[in-house]
């Protein structure tokens, strides 16, 4: 599969040069030859993935076919799927499986892409290198030694090591942009409520967004086209017209205008990557673009105000694992309160505990006002730097993340040195804009660089478009790892 | 010392729309365990709330029918818990910004009148059931009930007997019902009251400390638990202890209070806003459109019935007890243009009937039509007021209509004054010993004489064309 951007792949569907069944095949192969290694995915069930492009086939044959029908994909474990296991990389729910399918996933099945699988992720998406599942570390395919980044680390490792075309992820603190990142390949976080939450085990509801994950940013936008639209069973799931993505793709980046924010160049950047985005911004340049330099102060405060938002939506939002009605419930208790203690105690990890002890704290009386209403504030300020910045720029361009992949155990032991990983990704998520990363080099180890932009509410076919462009100039998407066989 | 009692109720309404706040299950009373609880009601992973805007309508109903301001913005909130009837492990209510704040309600004790002032009103969710009874060592869980609309309805704590808080209890309860908001049923939970009781020494203006009295689902048990509570205080008091802040549960019957919780054991909800549902937003033409559905209020009637049919306060409240009791007295007395008697009717033979039966107005086998045809009758001087409950028996017992049933027993009043004059010579004929006593001085004599005139013309006769007569034949 010399070839496999999706459209390439859809190409060649259309063309009947390859089936489905043939296409769901050939991932699945190297999904049991690298997975072993990798850990990228908790559930593969090759029967199912070939029953459902059987059924592609069934419906190109009969004419039916839409413009990405046959392509496979693969699902973060986020994401209910009636039939398949459920688990959010957690032993609460290591036994769960949902008798529907999230919106997203409706959407993926009704445009007749098969499912590869459940792909493997921080439990409960929390974490920023997916050392946190119960299905234990994914590994970085451009060298096992090192973290995929997370939380969505197992989609954004089955993307680069091409164990499938594309993948989704979800994106509450960068879940999607810094795995991606990391990984080597383009992810997508959506304005928040354009794509519905329905069916995706919630972590930090008014942050969490589902997005699209694979080589390219062509790619990313096909699968955009089809995730997003309004869902009445998401109430704040947005209602407005459908938009083609893919519409502005072509379009030239002269005169466009990009914000670089001097917070996000300043210090605890790597040198590396440092030089690498600042390479990309003179690719930019090159295609046309100007720059324009832009303060987004408050977004120091964002990581203390996400992780006192974000715990806070999570102890609630996990408080239904119980072990009451389904999932993981202790074997041994002696009367109510010691089932729930056990049944927590047992089911979740560390960091979702010590997560949901920092929510129930900062949500308590007395401490509500401090923390809570105060964090609030501040998330509000922050997309009020957002608003300013928008007025002398189209989108806004800086690093991912403050480095390169780490290797696996070295930031495990350290929460704070771990949640720093995702400074330059929350900001986005506590303002409910879209934001992107792509590939944009690699550093003296071999490990990819990602570069992130950062656009105005719905402004994804505009990021689309200066990511394309990019990627048009640069083959840095197109690499891959190698030896992995 | 005297003591003042002061009671505030918190009242849950479960509101009567068809499906649940937040999923499309039914909220049908009574079905199999959990065949009504759906993966929203059951909490699974990654379901969403959506809002029922029909509850929403309900409880601007109830605020325009209170003269309430209703919040243009509110807001749900989680209140957190863990319960296995709670599957979410929170409870989506109304916290800061409640749908309704402020209102009133007019009550009336006996010939007295109070107006009670409410705090607020908030959308909520029911919870669940635990079944603690049907398995052995263990609790079984039904969520058919879980996510049920509910109207928590606050008062101030302005009512100061047992007397008043039923009054305001059962004014809310007519309130609740009569703008279709609720159906009412205590029985099935529909409408369950918390009351917060405390007691103060007479003529002091700090409360005391209060406990709260939780899930009373009886107008009787409220009037029961409340007396018996302030009963306890006062003697706590008055024998030198203290009241320490509570929640209690009423035992019907041993009719006593036991501790549920302490202050201490009190949970910290660690309320925020339901980061998945937007705040509900009112507009003034949606207001403006529930506003059309409201028909006349049960103040609104009272006054209306007090001047057009000339009924007392007091009737007037209670002909107003509810919308089907108003209803069906309003009717009957369009029918026969005499509002006081058929007042008077509806609430006493009417009444009294029926709860005999223990039948409600609805159910009610004499009709307001026929009522009224019968109250014309004893207008226009066909029916004495004895014959016209044996007319009313007859409709009670479905013999027809009252005319037919007034020739068909021939229950019609003597207006034949021949006929009756017979009746009279026969009668004064057949008594000689009474007419000879009444001659001589002894009252009494006459009424014998009008019973047995009475008797004969079987209560046919009117009374007091008999005693009018009698008199002038007697007298001659």
């Amino acid at each position: 599969m010399s070839e496999s951007s999706l459209s390439a792949l859809a190409a060649q569907l259309a063309a009947k040069q390859i089936s489905s069944r043939e296409l769901a095949q050939h991932y699945l192969d190297r999904i049991a030859a690298l997975n072993p290694a990798i850990n990228a995915f908790i559930t593969v069930d090759a029967d199912r993935t070939l029953a459902e492009a059987a059924a592609a086939d069934a419906l190109r044959a009969a004419g039916n076919a839409g413009p990405l029908t046959g392509v496979p994909i693969a699902h973060k474990d986020i994401f209910c799927t009636d039939g398949w296991l459920t688990t959010c990389g957690s032993k609460m729910l290591h036994n769960f499986v949902a008798p529907y399918d999230a919106h997203v996933i409706q959407r993926f099945k009704a445009a007749g892409m098969p499912s590869l699988g459940k792909t493997n992720m921080d439990e409960f998406a929390m974490g920023s290198s997916n050392e946190t599942s119960y299905f234990g570390a994914v590994k970085n395919p451009w060298n096992t030694a090192y973290v995929p980044g997370g939380s969505s680390g197992g989609a954004a490792a089955c993307v680069a090591a091409r164990m499938a075309p594309a993948a989704t992820g979800t994106d509450t603190g960068g879940s999607i942009r810094q795995p991606a990142a990391l990984c080597g390949i383009t992810g997508l976080k959506p304005t928040y409520g354009l794509v519905s939450r329905f069916g995706m085990v919630a972590f930090a509801s008014s942050l969490d967004q589902a997005g699209p994950m694979a080589p390219s940013a062509e790619d990313c936008t096909l699968l955009l086209n089809v995730m997003t639209g309004f869902d009445p069973n998401d109430s704040t799931s947005l209602e407005r017209e459908k938009e083609d993505y893919t519409r502005d793709l072509e379009k030239p980046l002269s005169g466009l205008r990009v914000g670089l924010p001097r917070e996000f160049f300043a210090e605890g950047l790597n040198n590396e990557v440092a030089a690498a985005v600042e390479a990309a911004v003179t690719d930019l340049q090159k295609l046309g673009a100007t720059t324009v330099e832009i303060s987004l102060a408050n977004s120091q405060l964002a990581i203390p105000v996400y992780y006192v938002l974000a715990p806070a939506e999570a102890s609630s939002n996990l408080s239904r694992f119980d072990g009451v009605r389904y999932g993981y419930r202790a074997p041994e208790y002696t009367n109510l309160d010691d089932m729930y203690c056990k049944t927590r105690a047992q089911g979740f990890g560390a960091e979702v505990k010590r997560r949901i002890l920092i929510g129930a704290y900062v949500l308590s009386h007395g401490y509500y006002d401090a923390y809570y209403l105060q964090a609030q504030k501040i998330r509000r300020l922050i997309a009020n730097d957002f608003g300013e910045a928008f007025k002398t720029c189209d989108v806004i361009l800086g690093p991912t993340a403050p480095g390169t992949a780490f290797k696996l155990g070295e930031k495990s032991g350290d929460p704070v040195e771990m949640y720093l990983n995702d400074l330059y990704t929350i900001p986005a998520n506590l303002a409910g804009l879209p934001g992107m990363s792509l590939p944009c080099g690699f550093d003296s180890k071999g490990l990819p660089i990602g570069l992130q932009l950062v656009g105005n509410y719905f402004s994804e076919a505009k990021m689309l478009n200066v990511a394309h462009q990019y990627q048009r100039a640069t083959d840095w998407h197109a690499r891959a790892p190698e030896g992995l066989e | 010392m005297k003591w003042e009692t002061v009671i505030g109720l918190e009242v849950h309404t479960q509101l009567a729309t068809r499906s649940k706040i937040f999923s499309g299950s039914s909220t049908a009373f009574g079905a199999a365990p959990n065949t009504q609880a759906s993966a929203v009601d059951i909490a699974l992973p990654g379901v969403l709330p959506v809002l029922n805007r029909g509850a929403v309508e309900y409880a601007i109903k109830f605020g325009l029918a209170i003269g309430a301001t209703l919040n243009r913005v509110n807001v749900f909130d989680r209140k957190s818990y863990f319960y296995p009837d709670l599957p979410k492990g929170y409870q989506i209510s109304q916290l800061a910004k409640p749908i309704v704040e402020g209102g009133a309600l007019k009550i009336q004790v006996g010939e007295t009148e109070r107006i009670i002032h409410l705090t607020r009103a908030h959308l909520e969710e029911d919870a669940g059931k635990s079944l603690h009874e049907d398995f052995h060592g263990m609790t079984g869980i039904d969520l058919n009930r879980a996510g049920t609309p509910l109207l928590e309805i606050v008062s101030e704590p302005e009512m100061r007997s047992s007397a008043e808080a039923v009054a305001y209890a059962r004014a809310l309860h007519t309130l609740v019902t009569w703008i279709g908001i609720c159906d009412g049923n205590m029985q099935e939970g529909s409408f369950r009251v918390d009351a917060n009781v405390s007691v103060r020494p007479a003529g002091q203006t700090e409360f005391g400390t209060r406990r709260e009295i939780k899930n009373l689902n009886s107008f009787r048990f409220l009037q029961q638990a409340i007396d018996y509570e302030v009963r306890w205080q006062i003697e706590t008091l008055e024998d030198g202890g203290r009241i320490e802040q509570a929640t209690v549960l009423f035992d019907p019957d041993k009719v006593e209070t036991r501790m549920m919780r302490s202050k201490e054991e009190a949970h910290d909800y660690r309320y925020f806003p339901d980061p998945d549902l937007l705040p509900i937003k009112l507009d003034e033409d949606w207001i403006e459109a529930v506003r059309a559905t409201l028909t006349e209020l049960p103040v609104a009637m009272q006054a209306r019935f007090q001047s057009e049919y000339g009924v007392s306060a007091y009737d007037a409240a209670v002909l107003t007890g509810s919308r089907a009791l108003a209803d069906y007295f309003e009717t009957a007395a369009k029918a026969c243009d005499q509002g006081k008697l058929a007042a008077n009717w509806v609430m006493g033979e009417l009444s009294a009937a029926l709860n005999k039966a223990e039948l409600d107005i609805a159910q009610s086998p004499v009709s307001a039509a026929q009522l009224g045809a019968l109250i014309t009758r004893i207008q226009d001087g066909t029916l004495s007021g004895k014959l016209a409950k044996q007319v009313f028996e007859g409709l009670w017992e479905g013999a027809g209509e009252v005319d037919a049933i007034i020739e068909a027993r021939g229950l019609k009043q003597m207006s034949d004054s021949g006929e009756l004059e017979k009746i009279i010579d026969a009668v004064l004929a057949a008594n000689p010993k009474s007419v000879e006593e009444f001659r001589s001085g002894k009252d009494k004599a006459f009424n014998a004489l009008v019973g047995q005139v009475m008797k004969a013309s079987k209560g046919r006769a009117n009374p007091a064309q008999v005693n009018e007569r009698l008199k002038a034949r007697l007298h001659n």
